[in-house]
This record gives structure tokens, C-alpha cells and sequence, in this order.
């Protein structure tokens, strides 16, 4: 049974300008166990896929499931890591997982509830920050924090959302290998389904890339498997065949999607404009001048 | 170093201006008591200021004092009542359609029209005055909650729906606290025109305070007593303004 199955989803949202779809025909599955990743460009509708694989948002067309079951309302086994954090600045650390572990485990007492969120936080090594509010911890150390809330409610799906967006590059990758330790260790691993501009990132944490083609409407392209054994490092998957060869799979099928997209548009707005057009350079006149038209 | 001693000097210049004004105000209406006329006349209840002479002869801390109680006791109706107001406002748009138009109109009734309609509807001045009180002073209250609670950043929102909180726990952990410096906003505003109230409310119902001090030696013809009275006012009323300044800036750095 698959822990997380989409098929055939659609999404359009209500703007000003009329109905604006967003995803259309999207499928797929996610088995225990199994860290997946969707790689994709910004705005091209991944924050609305994961928000309706988790239940946060309901489908116009298609089926969505967890474990087999019609999914109907937000997942109760999820837990969500955002990009911006999302840290109630009026918390400290310690209180922010607290809250979390008090909704997920009501019947527990307060002691075994700050002892949870205690060993979360100890775990993602802020032991000692516990106390501090959001405002007094950098960047890297509130990301730290948010994991320990989404953990500490012994998820069995872990949701995502650009996880490490806001991070300077050498705190990304720290928290990345951290993040690859924390889901794999102990007696059972959590399933995860992450979204993400980078590539470099769903190679060193994802079992499956899944590209996301961009639209609108958006829609998922092949799985491309990362059979790399683990654990990895941003080191090592520099100079890996296997790497190297996954790297150029999911960038190739993102450009071709992007080239493709790019064509049509132009072959639209070409007519409309009266040019004819073969260069790059081309594309971009002849889209000015549909836009002045 | 001249610089930062003339900045200092500054304000009592203006005061000193004031005074000035006050004095050449004074030679043209004989009716009005010069400063030092006001001070000769007033010193006894400044000096004194909790002796009690009689009803209405007292102190000027305890005519302040009085005034201060009757509108601590409005402004807490007012803001009792206006606070979960603004909480439900504030997360449901059809009532704040529904309320817009009442509020509109109340919002700029003067407190000396409602006071009339606060003794038909007590029947005692005391009641009458608190009325006028809490409702004029409970507007900035309603709307700054309001407002705060459609500030809250959809984060938190996300925050309350992932972790599943339930309606207790996200209004006292989430919306509250959120909403609180904004609260406080709407709480020194409405205390402000509590303040502004009281004077009017005392004058009209005759019960000892600053107001109906002010009002019943106008009526004695004591004029210095007047512009005591006035003083009072308004060291007062700065006085409150800076202390819920001083709260709401120690909440914000909190």
C-alpha cells in the first residue's frame, strides 16, 4: 500500500483574470519508507502538489490517498517543515516543539511532553539553545528548530516545502546531511516527500527525483531513480558516475520541458504579432511586441 | 555641548512662552486670573492636595483621584466589552459587515449626548457616567483588535492547521499573542478618550472629581480654580498617556 498516491490530479486557482490552472494530470506514488523529492522551478505549482498530497488542499479532479484510503482532510500521521520556518516568535525553542507535541499526543502528561520535545531538539544538536526565542537563533538554527516540531510528532510522512531555501549555502548543507541522518536513523524511516529548486539537493536525499514540468498547467514528468548507497556527501556525489549521471537526467528533462514551453508560447505569440522568428533573441522581441500589441 | 544644553532648555522655553501668553491674556480679559493669581488662589489644594474640606472642597490628588477611579472603571467596561468584540470581528468578515454601519455612526457621538440617555437608562449619575465612558472609549479597542487579528501572517495560520490545534489552543497560543501589541495600541487610545470623558460626564452629573470641581467653581465664580482644574487635566491625562506608551513598548520588545 502506498503510503502517498495522486492520480490524476488537476488544480486551478480563482484569480482576477479568470480560472488559472495550475496542475494538471498529476500522478504519483510514494512507497514506505521511501524519501522522494520533486525538482522543479519556482512558482511552477510545487507548493500546491505538496499541499494536496498532505490533505491542506483538496483537489478540483483526481484521486489522492494515504495508505490506501481516500485522503479528505489535512493527514493526521504528516508533519510539515516550511520554508520560511513558520516559528511563533512569542516561543522559545523549547516551547514551540512543546506545542506541537501537546496537539499530536494529548493523553501524554506534561513531563513525558517536554521530555519529547526535550530529545527532538537534542537530537538536531540545540540542546542548548532551548530556551531562546526564534529571534535570537540564526537562520540555519530556526530551521533546526522546525525540523525538531515536525519530528517530534513521530510523523510517518514528512512534507517538505524547500526546506533549506533560505539558507546560506554551507548552512544548507550541514542541515541537508543532518536532515539525511535523522530520517534514516532509529528503528523505522520516515517517509518524506520534499519539494525543491535543487538538484544537487534531491540527488543527495532523494530515493526517487521526480521533475516537474513547468506550465501552466504544470505536470510531473518520468521518476529518475538515485541509486547512490548512503550515506552520501555533497563530496563524494561530486565526483560519483552515478551522480554525474542522475545530475544530467534531471536537468536535461528540465530544460527540454522549459525549451518546449518556451516554443509554444512564442509560436502563439509570433501569429498574433505577425513575426517570424528563429533565434532566442527572436523570442524575446516577438513577446514584446505581443505584450505592446 | 551649548547645543545639547539649549536642546534641554528647549521645553521650558515653550512653557515659559505659555505662561507668557497666559499673563498678556490675562491684562486684556479682566475676568481671567493671571498665573500668579491662579497660583496664589490654587496653592492650598496643590500644597494640601489630599486634604478633605468638604463634598466638593478637596485636595486636587483626590479630586484627581476620584476622577482616575470612575474612569478606570469605564475604561475596564469599555475594553471588556470591546476586546472579544474585535477578537470576533476580526476573524469573521460577515459580521464585521454586519457592524460596520452601526459602528460608523456611534464611533463620533459625542459623550455629552449619550449621557443624557445613560440617565434615562440608569436613572442614577454614577452608572450614567461609566456608561458614557465605555462606550465612547471602546472604538479604538474594537478596531485596532480587529485589525491585529486580520494581521496575523498566514504562517501562523499554516502553523495552527499542520499541527492540527484545536480553536482553544489557536486562539489563546496563536491569535492572542499575535494580536496583543496591536491590543495594546487600541487600549492607550481608549484610554485617552476615556480620560477626555470623565470631565464632560462630571460637569453634566455634578459627582465629585476634577470635572465636577471645574464645573462647580465656574459656578462659584472662583475662576483661578478653573484653570487649575484645567492643569490637572492635562498633566493628568499626559501622565496616563505615557504609562500605556511605557506598557505597550515593553510588550512589543518582549
Amino acid at each position: 500500500m502506498s503510503v502517498i498516491e495522486l492520480r490524476g490530479v488537476a488544480k486551478s486557482y480563482q484569480t482576477a483574470g479568470g480560472l488559472k490552472p495550475v496542475l494538471r494530470d498529476v500522478s504519483l506514488t510514494v512507497e514506505d519508507g521511501e524519501f522522494v523529492s520533486i525538482v522543479g522551478a519556482m512558482g511552477s505549482g510545487k507548493t500546491t502538489l505538496l499541499s494536496i498530497a498532505a490533505g491542506l488542499l483538496s483537489a478540483d479532479a483526481g484521486a489522492v490517498s494515504a495508505g490506501g484510503e481516500p485522503l479528505r482532510e489535512i493527514r493526521r500521521d504528516g508533519a510539515f517543515v516550511f520554508q520560511n520556518y513558520s516559528l511563533l516568535p512569542w516561543f522559545s525553542a523549547l516551547e514551540n516543539v512543546r506545542l506541537a507535541v501537546e496537539a499530536a499526543f494529548p493523553s501524554q502528561s506534561r513531563d513525558e511532553q517536554r521530555r519529547a520535545a526535550m530529545d527532538a531538539l537534542e537530537r538536531i544538536g540545540l540542546g542548548n539553545a532551548v530556551q531562546r526565542r526564534p529571534s535570537q537563533l540564526s537562520g540555519g538554527m530556526r530551521q533546526r528548530v522546525a525540523i525538531a516540531r515536525a519530528l517530534a510528532t513521530k510523523p510517518r510522512v514528512l512534507f517538505l516545502d524547500e526546506p533549506f531555501g533560505a539558507l546560506d549555502a554551507l548552512t544548507r548543507e550541514t542541515l541537508q546531511q543532518e536532515l539525511a541522518r535523522l530520517c534514516s536513523d532509529g528503528d523505522r524511516t520516515v517517509t518524506t516527500l520534499m519539494i525543491t529548486n535543487s538538484v544537487e539537493e534531491a540527488i543527495l536525499l532523494s530515493d526517487r527525483i521526480v521533475p516537474m514540468l513547468p506550465g501552466p498547467p504544470a505536470t510531473l514528468g518520468a521518476p529518475i531513480a538515485v541509486a547512490l548507497p548512503r550515506p552520501r556527501t555533497i563530496a563524494d556525489l561530486a565526483h560519483q558516475e552515478e551522480a554525474t549521471h542522475v545530475r544530467a537526467h534531471v536537468i536535461a528533462t528540465l530544460t527540454d520541458a522549459m525549451k518546449t514551453r518556451l516554443k509554444k508560447e512564442s509560436g502563439i505569440r509570433s501569429q498574433d504579432s505577425g513575426l517570424v522568428l528563429e533565434s532566442d533573441k527572436g523570442i524575446q522581441l516577438a513577446s514584446f511586441a505581443a505584450e505592446e500589441s | 555641548m551649548i547645543k545639547r544644553v539649549v536642546h534641554a532648555l528647549l521645553p521650558a522655553c515653550g512653557i515659559v512662552l505659555g505662561l507668557a501668553a497666559w499673563y498678556v491674556a490675562s491684562l486684556a480679559v479682566p475676568d481671567l486670573p493671571s498665573p500668579v493669581r491662579t497660583w496664589e488662589e490654587s496653592k492650598l489644594y496643590i500644597l494640601e492636595p489630599l486634604t478633605k474640606r468638604g463634598e466638593t472642597d478637596q485636595g486636587i490628588a483626590l479630586l484627581a483621584y476620584y476622577s482616575l477611579l470612575r474612569v478606570a472603571r469605564g475604561f475596564l467596561l469599555g475594553i471588556a466589552i470591546a476586546t472579544p468584540l474585535g477578537f470576533l470581528l476580526g476573524v469573521s468578515r460577515p459580521l464585521t459587515r454586519m457592524f460596520d454601519p452601526i459602528m460608523q455612526v456611534l464611533r463620533p457621538i459625542s459623550p455629552l449626548a449619550w449621557l443624557p440617555l445613560g440617565l434615562i437608562l440608569f436613572r442614577k449619575s454614577e452608572p450614567a457616567a461609566l456608561f458614557a465612558i465605555a462606550i465612547c472609549s471602546m472604538w479604538p479597542t474594537v478596531i485596532n483588535t480587529m485589525m491585529g487579528v486580520r494581521a496575523i501572517p498566514q504562517d501562523y495560520w499554516n502553523v495552527a492547521k499542520v499541527l492540527r490545534l484545536s480553536r482553544t489552543t489557536t486562539f489563546l497560543r496563536i491569535i492572542v499573542p499575535a494580536t496583543l501589541p496591536y491590543m495594546f495600541t487600541g487600549y492607550r487610545l481608549s484610554l485617552g478618550i476615556a480620560w477626555l470623558v470623565i470631565v464632560a460626564s462630571e460637569m453634566l452629573t455634578g459627582t465629585p472629581g476634577v470635572g465636577g470641581f471645574l464645573w462647580q467653581e465656574y459656578n462659584s465664580l472662583v475662576y483661578a480654580h478653573i484653570l487649575l482644574a484645567i492643569l490637572t487635566i492635562g498633566v493628568v491625562g499626559f501622565t496616563l498617556d505615557r504609562l500605556m506608551g511605557l506598557a505597550e513598548t515593553r510588550l512589543r520588545s518582549a
